[in-house]
């Protein structure tokens, strides 16, 4: 056979791999509003720069008759392409073929990629549409799971790993996205869950369905599993890009520096926050009054709204907000804020991206509750991420920062290395109420009018501590700003921290509150 | 924003009134009660197997009460102390939700 022979079998052999579990599969996968994970590869990367390796793996089950079967590629495709122009190794689970069920070559394909991306330090993305474990191939579909998470765990803090459910993911696979640093989901089209619905009715006898169970919306704002919520798989993917625009290859270089713009005439930093403490206000605004082009680009959008987190650029460069966000809950650190905050903490660390805290909190969320799910443990979280933190870290108290919340959203006391206040700051141990009903509880009680007393008592405190004065004076705070020099001041400060050196002792790893 | 203000809540924090949203979790939030330790309660979703127990009768501590299965187990639920069954809540194969009453004691 003449060489051309040879080449126009090769097409033809790919060609037929190309069809996955073939068109009855394909149509089927259509129909449930799904593209297939080719289709999806390609959409994601930039045009003609996918390159597919692996294409002619065989599975490795022999028992149950499944040695006659064919599985195209077995049932996963992986590759390399880019992504606005950076490199990336990405995998997709083929739902056409087995019901994109993991064996053992389907986890080689999957971790041969995974390899890749650690040699080379460059992002992976994980499309996942996969029925499970393949049941034929025993306890070897166990094994590559295994050797999925720990590669996942070995490449966190290493490179960027995305995780995208497009179909279901569940059982034991949910833990390779678990894993890995943000995780996208679809509406109707994304399932997790570690036992579904039919175990749970046999089980425990509760009724519930897919979607209510780990639907996209279940993950992306009861359980904060999924980082992103998107509409349709073509939202999904714009998203990706998006991310994957803010954030650095690997955690050796700092994201890519693009044209610098100033924030848009419309957010008007100076209006946006009322003077009054317990008069709420959104956040992003504020957020939006300082990024070039007024751009946020936010992460856990819908889950434990009382912070909020997230990307934009100052100057060009990437930042990672994380800010109280008053509208909700009036901005408290809770058990899911805190868990939400201290993990983008430790991910912009790891990735050189400097840190901005914009502080606005009354504290700690009161409650039985979250006494009892351990706000205690969740709380410290936060303290512990901004503490060993060594990327840039600037505050800027706008409002309230009371008690232990003052001391956890990146105070001077954990090192922040600028902190900023404006002139309506309060920063004090509690807010004037609570601190006047203790510090003058005998007079108010003995007061012929305790109210009057009550509220004279409140002035004082007010008058005296609640100001950024009293913290200014002691170098707590570095500077009082006005509103409208906070973009300046923050600029700056990333400006002269290029060089920054940490002095954190040496150790493995510390003992995080998990 | 005036439509907005309306549907602001008040939250107090340390005796401090704060206007702002609250969520459907913080609002949905179980309230605590204080445990009453003369009631049995289901600790997991189930199916009744077997009570071994009628209203009136004296237990031992330690006496199994009754057996519920959940989990593909028949879990064994004993007296945690020694008295007398008031009342029997719930009949042999009998499905219960988690937290639901069993037995109560006198």
């Amino acid at each position: 056979m003449s060489l051309k022979r040879k080449t126009v079998d090769l097409i033809k052999r790919r060609e037929k791999i190309a069809l996955g579990g073939g068109e009855k599969a394909i149509q089927k996968q259509v129909s449930l509003g799904k593209m297939t994970a080719r289709e999806r590869i390609i959409a994601i990367l930039d045009k003609d720069t996918f390159h597919e390796y692996d294409m002619f793996i065989e599975h490795e089950a022999r028992d149950f008759n499944m040695d006659k079967k064919v599985l195209h590629g077995d049932g996963v495709i992986i590759g390399t392409g880019k992504v606005f122009d950076a490199p990336i190794c990405i995998y997709a689970q083929d739902f056409t073929v087995a019901g994109g069920s993991l064996g053992l070559m389907h986890a080689r394909k999957i971790t041969k990629i995974m390899d890749h991306a650690m040699k080379m330090r460059v992002p992976l993305i994980g499309i996942n549409d996969s029925g499970g474990a393949r049941v034929q191939e025993g306890v070897n579909s166990l094994a590559g799971y295994g050797e999925i998470f720990y590669r996942n765990t070995l490449a966190s803090g290493v490179i960027p790993q995305l995780s995208v459910i497009l179909g279901p993911c569940a059982g034991g696979a949910v833990y390779s996205p678990a894993l890995t640093d943000f995780v996208f989901v679809v509406d109707k089209i994304s399932k997790m869950f570690i036992t579904g619905p039919e175990v749970i009715k046999t089980v425990l006898g509760e009724e519930i369905s897919m979607e209510e169970l780990g639907g996209a919306k279940t993950h992306s704002e009861i359980t904060g599993n999924a980082h992103f919520y998107a509409d349709s798989e073509k939202e999904c993917f714009e998203q990706i890009k998006e991310l994957i625009n803010y954030i650095p290859w690997n955690n050796t270089q700092k994201a890519v520096t693009i044209k610098a713009k100033e924030p848009k005439k419309s957010y008007k930093i100076d209006e946006i926050v009322p003077s009054d403490p317990k008069q709420p206000y959104d956040i992003k605004n504020v957020i939006k009054a300082v990024t070039d082009s007024s751009d946020f680009f936010e992460v856990h959008e819908n889950w434990a709204k009382n912070i909020v987190i997230g990307f934009g650029r100052l100057k060009g460069e990437t930042v990672g907000f994380v800010a109280n966000q008053p509208i909700v809950l009036a901005g408290v650190l809770d058990v899911d804020s805190s868990d939400k905050a201290a993990r983008f903490i430790r991910y912009c660390d790891a990735f050189n991206i400097p840190i901005v805290t914009f502080v606005d909190l009354p504290g700690y969320l009161p409650g039985v509750d979250q006494e009892h799910a351990g706000v205690i443990r969740h709380g410290a979280k936060v303290l512990y991420a901004y503490s060993e933190a060594t990327v840039p870290k600037i505050s800027v108290i706008l409002r309230k920062a009371y008690g232990g919340g003052y001391i956890a959203m990146n105070s001077r006391h954990l090192r922040a290395d600028f902190v900023f206040a404006w002139p309506g700051a309060e920063i004090a141990v509690m807010g004037p109420e609570g601190a006047a009903n203790i510090i003058f509880r005998k007079e108010i009680a003995e007061a012929d009018n305790p109210d009057e007393m009550r509220k004279k008592k409140i002035k004082e405190y007010k008058h005296k501590f609640a100001n950024p004065y009293v913290a200014a004076a002691k170098g707590y705070v570095d500077s009082v700003i006005e509103p409208k020099e906070t973009r300046q001041f923050i600029v700056h400060s990333i400006e002269v921290s290029i060089n920054k050196t940490s002095s954190m002792p040496k150790k493995k790893h510390g003992i995080p509150p998990f | 924003m005036s439509e907005e203000k309306k549907r602001f809540k008040s939250l107090c924090i340390e005796g401090s009134k704060y206007y702002t949203y609250l969520t459907s979790k913080f609002e949905n939030r179980e309230k605590w009660e204080k445990p009453n330790d003369k009631i049995i309660k289901s600790y997991i979703p189930g199916k009744i197997v077997k009570i071994d127990i009628k209203e009136g009768q004296k237990i031992k501590n330690g006496d199994t009460l009754f057996i519920i299965e959940a989990m593909k187990m028949k879990n064994k639920v004993v007296a945690p102390f020694s008295g007398t069954i008031l009342k029997v809540y719930v009949k042999k194969n009998e499905n219960v939700p988690k937290n639901k009453l069993i037995v109560e004691f006198e």
